[in-house]
């Protein structure tokens, strides 16, 4: 996972729960097929029209309810960039970081309209707005989980612990 | 400063005397929880690339509940590699057809307090109720925890939740939670743990602490505890537990986060409405509403004790020619004593459907998921667009007894309606 990610913004409101971007009825199916249901409830076109790159913005407790990772699966299939939301639910944070899917909160996210170019530093927590000519404060990625972002999720992370190459 | 039950079970699971909140501590884990639509499957491809090996086989509990019976080929194919996946690593505990995992692991003696539990489902917060602590984690950290026994967490915060009083008749766990999530909000536990406490909930039975610790999640908590008493202790013996069972509890110079006070006495029958868990009304401003389907079950509420309070409500009764409603015993254990107590006679007299103990319709998996337009009444946790099948269907929440009156109305209705008056003493 890189850790400067630019890309096209679309926006949602809060509570964009796991039943919504990856609907249980659909969670045996093989990723692309599920793929083309994420987000659905809401947004009936967004597998349709995000493209790679694309960034998220959200409100509050983006990703709440189920542990489910068939959701990060299915916006990672998008090829989503990054996740920017006023606040996450836990399990869906911790996941996220896990398999390299970006995911920043930040106080405001209501400044930030569709189509906005971003470009965001998770080192830095530092996200820049190419459209509008602003830059807003993310928060960072914490301290302890720098170094497996570094090497692209837990499961690298965890072949350099048990020295697995 | 005194400790927290949080922070004592996470000071031992990660080898210290003392942690504190906002600590980040490396953890042995004691149970490993895994289901299988979100167990072996999908983490298998990493765990064998990374040695494929189980870090203590004794601690790894799988539960196949999801997909039971598969309703789809896909999901028969992810039943099976689930059933092989179990038998090639030797297990001694997987369990199928039995129930929905939560609600498995604890009649299994696998839960147990000051213990550290695991599992890849949201609400492993459950085996809060006996005094573990329990969380959901995702299928990619559960790869890490398979091979090495460990993780990282951070010592939450906790909120206590204060219930005193004598909850009146007609009224649950299941409304004290719905209140309880109504004020905190769906997120306003994020990284927390609720800590369940006062003398309404030593009063509840061992199923009805389940419910609170069960819905915890829908608070956004990492976990929901009660401090472990002799209830617990009676239960894990009628279990088959034999060894000494830890009898924890928070220090009384613990620090909380928030603490909230109720009075049980004074808490009217609640229902959550679309599509959020804390859109709690009091049933009285949602009765009348129309709906098609009826759901008695889930790990939430499908327990003998809330089957009873069905059959009492439904026994000579019938329900309404506009609904279906459906039964679904929480395990196979349950199932067979409401058999015997003559529940499943009572229920199915009135027009129920009972079903096998799975997580069926719950989370819009098998058996009884709703069309589009159609509306739910149901005993699980979870209402969001689309958790039932059709996201243009509607999931309303309640108690056992909310859900049997409305099933023989078939329209949301006060509970106390149908239940006979208090004996008054
Ligand atoms: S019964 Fe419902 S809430 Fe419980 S584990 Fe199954 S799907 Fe999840």
């Amino acid at each position: 996972m890189s850790f400067i990610i630019r890309g096209r913004v679309w926006t949602y409101g809060d509570n964009i729960n796991t039943d919504i971007i990856s609907p249980g009825q659909y969670m045996s199916l093989p990723v692309e097929k599920q793929a083309v249901h994420a987000m659905e409830a809401i947004d009936p076109s967004f597998s349709e029209k995000v493209q790679p790159g694309d960034i998220l913005v959200a409100g509050h407790n983006f990703g709440s309810g189920s542990s489910r990772e068939t959701a990060q699966m299915v916006l990672k299939h998008h090829r989503i960039g990054a996740i920017v939301a006023y606040s996450f639910a836990r399990i869906f944070y911790r996941n996220s970081i896990n398999v390299g899917l970006p995911v920043v909160e930040m106080a405001d996210t209501s400044v930030i309209s569709e189509g906005d170019e971003l470009e965001i530093n998770l080192l830095e927590g530092k996200i820049i707005n190419h459209t509008k000519g602003t830059e807003y404060k993310g928060t960072k990625l914490p301290e302890h989980l720098i170094e497996m972002v570094k090497l692209g999720g837990l499961e690298p992370y965890l072949a350099k612990k048990l020295g697995i190459s | 400063m005194g400790m927290t039950m949080s922070e004592k079970i996470l000071a031992k699971a990660s080898g210290q005397a003392n942690v504190k909140a906002g600590d980040i501590v490396w953890v042995k884990v004691d149970i490993a929880m895994m289901h299988d639509l979100l167990g072996p499957w999908l983490v298998d491809g990493g765990f064998q690339r990374l040695g494929g090996k189980l870090f203590d086989k004794e601690k790894v509990v799988v539960v196949s509940d999801h997909c039971t019976p598969p309703a789809t080929v896909q999901q028969a194919d992810i039943l099976k590699f689930t059933r092989d996946w179990s038998r090639d690593q030797e297990l001694p505990y997987y369990y199928e057809f039995e129930g929905p995992c939560h609600q498995v692991i604890v009649e299994h003696g696998h839960v147990r307090p000051g213990r550290l539990i695991l599992g890849t489902d949201s609400h492993t917060c459950m085996a809060g109720g006996l005094g573990a602590f329990a969380t959901g984690i995702g299928s990619t950290e559960m790869i890490g925890v398979l091979l090495t026994g460990e993780t990282w967490l951070k010592v939450p915060e906790t909120i206590k939740v204060v219930w005193d009083g004598r909850l009146p008749h007609g009224v649950y766990a299941k409304d004290m939670v719905l209140k309880t999530i109504k004020d905190l909000g769906h997120a306003g536990a994020t990284y927390q743990t609720i800590e369940f406490s006062g003398s309404a909930i030593s009063e509840l039975s061992m199923d009805e602490r389940l419910v609170l610790s069960n819905m915890a999640v829908e608070a956004g908590a990492k976990t929901g505890l009660i401090e472990p008493d002799h209830k617990v202790a009676e239960y894990l013996r009628s279990k088959g537990v034999t060894e000494e069972i830890d009898m924890i509890s928070s220090d009384e110079d613990a620090a909380y986060s928030r603490v909230l006070y109720y009075n049980a006495s004074e808490l009217e029958p609640q229902v959550a409405c679309p599509h959020e868990v804390d859109n709690v009304h009091p049933v009285s401003s949602v009765e009348g509403k129309a709906v098609d389907q009826v759901y008695l079950g889930s790990c939430t509420n499908g327990r003998i004790s809330d089957l009873r309070i069905a059959a009492q409500i439904l026994k000579g009764k019938k329900i309404s020619k506009n609904i279906r409603c459906l039964v679904v015993p929480a395990s196979q254990h349950i199932w067979m004593q409401a058999n015997k107590e003559g529940i499943l006679d009572i229920l199915t007299e009135a027009g129920c459907i009972v079903n096998m103990p799975s997580c069926g319709a719950c989370g819009g998996f098998t058996s009884g998921v709703i069309g589009a337009g159609e509306v739910v009444m149901s005993s699980s946790n979870r209402n969001f667009r689309g958790r039932m099948g059709s996201p243009k269907g509607e999931v309303y929440l309640g108690s056992p007894a909310a859900v049997a009156a409305t099933a023989i109305e078939g329209k949301i209705t006060d509970p106390r309606k149908y239940l006979p008056k208090e004996v008054m003493v």
